[in-house]
């Protein structure tokens, strides 16, 4: 006798196994439709590889397995596709799934099966594909694929086989009728298995003991076997597949794992006989036996049923009576599930069709609060706490469900069987676990989405980080570029900026010294350039219609005309005054050699003149003056430059002055109309005369007297120099900076011959006073050009002359006069100089004048010459 | 020395107790040194619990902001996807009441939804793939674009910048294969047709 353990808990339910053992095993009409679902077993769900209008033979097959874990569906009797389509499935959810819909053509001819005598020579892969081919599932209720639990690991040598013939569900006896009738395909299925398995050391095939005649039948077929046939008590749910491990061979499969892991194979009988067919005779699972059963139904037995019949069909072929029964329940009353529509097919799993009656099986009574009997954890096989689970469950409290080994639960319901207060423990277990699985799934789902959002996070600032680096070094290279465009500036021009103004002034220089003839040349140069662009912008004038554009145009065409009218008068001019500029040009050369000689020339060559030939010039050369300034001013008005009021004014000005010039002309006597060339040429060589003839005479002179007169010649060239520079600010000329370096450059020539003089004659003070005065009225006219902006160079030469007269008058005056009376001449005139000065400080006050300071300056200085010529007097 | 501090009790319990706590002070300081855990551990195990939709309806750019903003004493129902059980949750963790959802930023959908482009209509933008914190939309410029189901979190960022509004947000199907059973009803909800009168009158009621 083999040894028995037993297991934990487990409860007694009323057997109700009778009812079904009284007819035999049955068949039932074709159904009109069958109907097969695509998804009736675990794992994926297959592919229908038929197409609507199709005819299939029985046993063909109409969908293949998708993935490893799946099984194929086989049409279950001869017909044609008439839908693929959404159907309810037989499923507590109630919910609708693809379903392929065979309409029988009532023939029921079958396929040709591949038949296979000598199997057990076949090896494992080939037996593992025939099986798969044939879409075993377990026929127990889960329904797994046959074909995966045949394929354990390598790493878990199975040295039990273990063929489950309890059947412990009340009301079941499907697996009892198969033992009973086909006891030995049973043995021959457990043969294969053992075979696929690798012939385990221990094959068992293990019946509860209220089943009499199938422990007989079993026992007989197995005899002269290696197979053991087990009969046990009968409890519920020894049929449990860890549990039957349990009471057969004492081990407990261990929590979260498969039976595999400790060396051992379970399978139903009913999957043992299928797997046995489908390799020998090669028939598919297309049928199975099922038990009807329950008081609202007129016949209860077992039938041998077509996969895919609907289980209204099924009821209708045995009296069932809608209004008699309670509920409709697929599988057993503890384990099964209620079905809200009749119509659904008979699927693989199907193991039974309960229809009770309203007194069988009475509503669940209402629930009441647990009293913490302890009964549900006494009835529970798998020795869980199924109270506390409750509890933990209602409060949504998964962490501790976990720590309870809720995932344990087989759901056998025991636990709600026993349960005093009639709590539907089972269904709160199912439910929290139905969550917590949902919870994981969304914790992976939310673990991914996390990494998602992390990485495009950093892609994103990948990418940022990409570009800015990008544009540092676009940056970088544009600034080296601009560094190294500096760098060539630096090095290039930047030597030429410091040597600017002596360049400028050697410029100058060169454009003074240019030949009369290159001179010309430049102008006539001019006069055609500007010409020609004349004429282009007149071309493209009359080429251009857009009026802005014509306005521009023609602006710069006056611009040209201005220019080129001013390149001709200059043209014009030059050769006329060719000479003259060229004794100007000579002069200016000379000047810095010889300004005496210079000074005098102009001088006596304007002395030399006639008063009608000195008119004439002097209208001429004021003509000329108009000419330009007109020139000037229309040139300013088409710049719309600032200067228009300054130059009309100048304008107006010179133009009084020619008619006053005309008419002193027309008073004289000989208006001759004479060529004024010769006669300039002329008043030239005269000067030029006078002017050899003036340093003659200065040989003869004094070394005194020559820096005297040279002295007097700077002032005058000084004036001269100031008003040109007054003029060419005014103008806005390039020349400024020149001039001014010049004008520089003659104060210190003047002070230079100033120290030598006073070398010579250190009691000539009053060249000092003059100049100063000079200086002064020079800044005066500086300021008041700078303030006005209008050109007044005229008057200038005269004060300057004038005080420089001034000057001489008062020095020998003072030569006669003692050291007392000078210095008190000195007083009083340093006093009047002081009183003007306040004056004009005074005055540039009110007019907020910019040379404020240097009018204080000058103010404070003259006081303190005052002071120290009077403290000289009283020491005196 | 000693039979100072013998003769003074209260004296030699003083210096008996400072230099304890001298003592364990530098172990203590010692050991915050040694043993520093690198991170913000809580807003990891906020994070956690946060659903990672990335929605930002909580006011921040995605779930790991909003642990940080938690962690630093911001509200923990600003979360509608994760809902009231997110709320419990790191109310449970933190050790705090659990408020409810506040509605300000959003309410708890009973559905979880996807986006779906309905993409005869899509002109193929790309600007519902740049709001997609997920990467879960396919496409390129001018190309029909496709939501990959499977990543979509239906944060709903991507419906507001369609052009042409071709995106929907669906439901999502309860499939066989995510289906569970639903809790049965509490013994408490049930007691209200316990007595047999109360009974009567339903059924009474359902006959009518």
């Amino acid at each position: 006798m083999t040894k028995i353990w037993s297991i934990p808990g487990g409860v007694h339910p009323e057997e109700n196994k009778s009812q079904s053992l009284q007819l035999p095993l049955g068949e039932i009409s074709l159904a009109e439709e069958l109907v097969y679902p695509l998804n009736q077993h675990i794992g994926a769900p297959a592919t229908a590889i038929v197409e609507v209008g199709e005819q299939v033979l029985a046993g063909q097959k109409i969908a293949e397995a998708k993935g490893m874990i799946s099984a194929s569906i086989h049409a279950s009797t001869s017909g044609t596709i008439t839908a693929i389509e959404d159907r309810t499935l037989p499923h507590p959810s109630g919910m609708s799934g693809e379903c392929i819909v065979l309409t029988p053509d009532g023939k029921d001819s079958f396929a040709k099966f591949e038949t296979c005598e000598n199997y057990l020579a076949l090896d494992h892969d080939q037996l593992v594909a025939k099986i798969r081919e044939a879409g075993i599932t377990g026929m127990g209720g889960a329904g797994f694929p046959t074909a995966v639990k045949l394929s354990p690991r390598a790493n878990n040598p199975i040295d039990t086989l273990i063929i489950n013939g309890t059947e412990c569900e009340p009301y079941i006896t499907a697996d009892d009728t198969l033992m009973q009738t086909q006891a030995d395909d049973i043995i021959k299925g457990t043969q294969l298995l053992a075979h696929m398995l690798g012939n385990p050391q221990r094959v068992v095939i293990g019946i509860e003991d209220n089943k009499p005649d199938a422990i007989k039948a079993v026992t007989a077929a197995a005899a002269g076997t290696a197979i053991e046939v087990v009969s046990f008590p009968t409890k519920y749910p020894s049929g449990g597949e860890k549990q039957l491990i349990q009471i057969l061979t004492g081990k407990e499969v261990p929590s979260g794992q498969l039976p595999a892991s400790i060396g051992i194979v379970l399978q139903n009988v009913g999957t043992t006989v299928a797997a046995y067919e489908a390799v020998r005779f090669g028939k598919p699972l297309i049928e199975r036996i099922t038990t009807v059963v329950g008081e609202a139904l007129q016949t209860q037995r077992n039938i041998k049923v077509r996969l895919g019949t609907p289980i209204n069909h099924v009821l209708a072929e045995h009296g069932f009576l809608p209004k008699n029964a309670s509920r409709l329940i697929m599988g057993g009353p503890m384990m099964g599930f209620a079905l809200e529509n009749e119509n659904v097919p008979v699927v693989k799993a199907t193991n039974c069709i309960l229809a009770p009656g309203k007194k069988e099986m009475a509503p669940p009574a209402p629930a009441q609060a647990c009293i913490r009997c302890g009964m549900c954890a006494e009835a529970c096989p798998a020795s869980l706490l199924p109270q506390q689970m409750y509890w933990y469950a209602q409060a949504e409290d998964y962490e501790k469900l976990e720590a309870h080994n809720i995932k344990d639960c087989i759901e056998c319901g025991a636990c709600s069987f026993v349960c005093p207060s009639n709590i539907p423990l089972v269904q709160h277990y199912r439910a929290a676990k139905g969550t917590m699985r949902q919870q994981a799934i969304e914790k992976e789902k939310s673990d991914r989405s996390r990494l998602r959002f992390e990485f495009r996070q950093e892609r994103i600032a990948k990418a940022e980080a990409e570009k800015e680096a990008k544009r540092v070094t676009r940056k970088k290279a544009a600034e080296a570029a601009k560094k190294k465009i500096e760098a060539q500036k630096a090095s290039g021009e930047t030597p030429a900026a410091g040597n600017d103004l002596v360049a400028n002034a050697i410029a100058s220089a060169k454009q003074t010294q240019a030949s009369p003839e290159e001179q010309q040349a430049k102008l006539e140069r001019a006069v055609s350039g500007a010409e020609g662009r004349i004429e282009k912008l007149q071309q493209r004038l009359s080429e251009t219609e857009a009026d802005d554009q014509k306005a521009k145009l023609t602006a710069q065409i006056k611009q040209a005309e201005v220019k080129l009218q001013d390149a001709k008068t200059k043209l014009a001019n030059f050769s006329p005054t060719a000479n003259d500029s060229n004794a100007t040009a000579t002069n200016s050369n000379t000047d810095a050699n010889d300004p005496v000689a210079a000074a005098i020339a102009r001088a006596q060559a304007k002395m030399t003149m006639a008063p009608d030939e000195k008119l004439r010039s002097n209208l001429e050369s004021l003509n000329k003056r108009l000419q330009k300034a007109q020139d000037k001013l229309a040139a300013a008005k088409a710049d719309n430059a600032d200067t228009v009021d300054a130059l009309q004014s100048g304008v107006d000005k010179l133009k009084e002055k020619i008619a006053t010039t005309e008419k002193e002309l027309a008073q004289l006597p000989t208006p001759v109309a004479e060529p004024p060339a010769p006669e300039t040429t002329d008043a030239a060589t005269a000067a030029i005369e006078r002017a050899k003839a003036k340093a003659a005479a200065q040989a003869s002179m004094s070394p005194e007297d020559k820096l005297r007169n040279q002295l007097t010649a700077m002032s005058t060239r000084i004036e001269k120099a100031q008003s040109k520079l007054v003029s060419a600010k005014a103008d806005n000329a390039d020349t400024v900076d020149a001039l001014q370096m010049g004008l520089d450059k003659m104060f210190a020539k003047q002070q230079t011959l100033r120290d030598e003089l006073r070398q010579l004659n250190p009691n000539a003070p009053e060249l000092n006073d003059a100049n100063v005065k000079a200086e002064s009225d020079n800044n005066s006219a500086k300021n008041e050009q700078e303030s006005s902006e209008t050109p007044a160079p005229v008057k200038e030469p005269d004060a300057a002359t004038a005080a420089i007269e001034k000057a001489k008058a008062k020095a020998a005056a003072q030569a006669s006069m003692s050291p007392e009376e000078k210095l008190r001449d000195q007083v009083a005139s340093l006093e009047k100089r002081l009183e003007k000065a306040q004056q004009r400080l005074s005055k540039a006050e009110a007019e907020d004048d910019e040379n404020i300071d240097a009018f204080r300056a000058g103010v404070e200085k003259t006081r303190s010459k005052l002071e120290q010529t009077r403290a000289q007097l009283e020491e005196s | 020395m000693i039979d100072y501090l013998l003769t003074h009790p209260f004296i030699g319990a003083l210096v008996a107790l400072v230099s304890l706590a001298l003592i364990f002070g530098a172990i203590l300081g010692f050991a915050a040194v040694q043993f520093k855990v690198e991170g913000d551990p809580i807003v990891d195990q906020l994070d956690n619990l946060l659903p990672q939709t990335q929605c930002g309806q909580c006011s921040y750019p995605g779930c790991r902001p909003y642990a940080e903003a938690i962690a630093n004493g911001d509200a923990i129902n600003k979360c509608p996807p994760g809902g009231q059980a997110t709320i419990n949750a790191i109310a449970d963790l933190l050790d705090v009441e659990a408020p409810t959802l506040d509605e300000e930023h959003g309410e708890e959908s009973e559905v979880k939804t996807v986006a779906y482009i309905r993409e005869d209509e899509c002109i193929g933008c790309t600007k519902c793939i740049q709001a997609c914190p997920m990467d879960a939309i396919l496409g390129a410029a001018k190309q029909m674009h496709t939501v990959i189901a499977d990543e979509c979190t239906g944060c709903d960022l991507c419906v507001e910048p369609c052009p042409v509004d071709c995106i929907d947000m669906l439901p999502i199907e309860t499939t066989l294969g995510d289906w569970h059973w639903q809790p049965p009803k509490l013994p408490q909800q049930q007691f209200e047709n316990i007595i047999a009168t109360d009974k009567q009158a339903v059924e009474d009621g359902a006959a009518a």
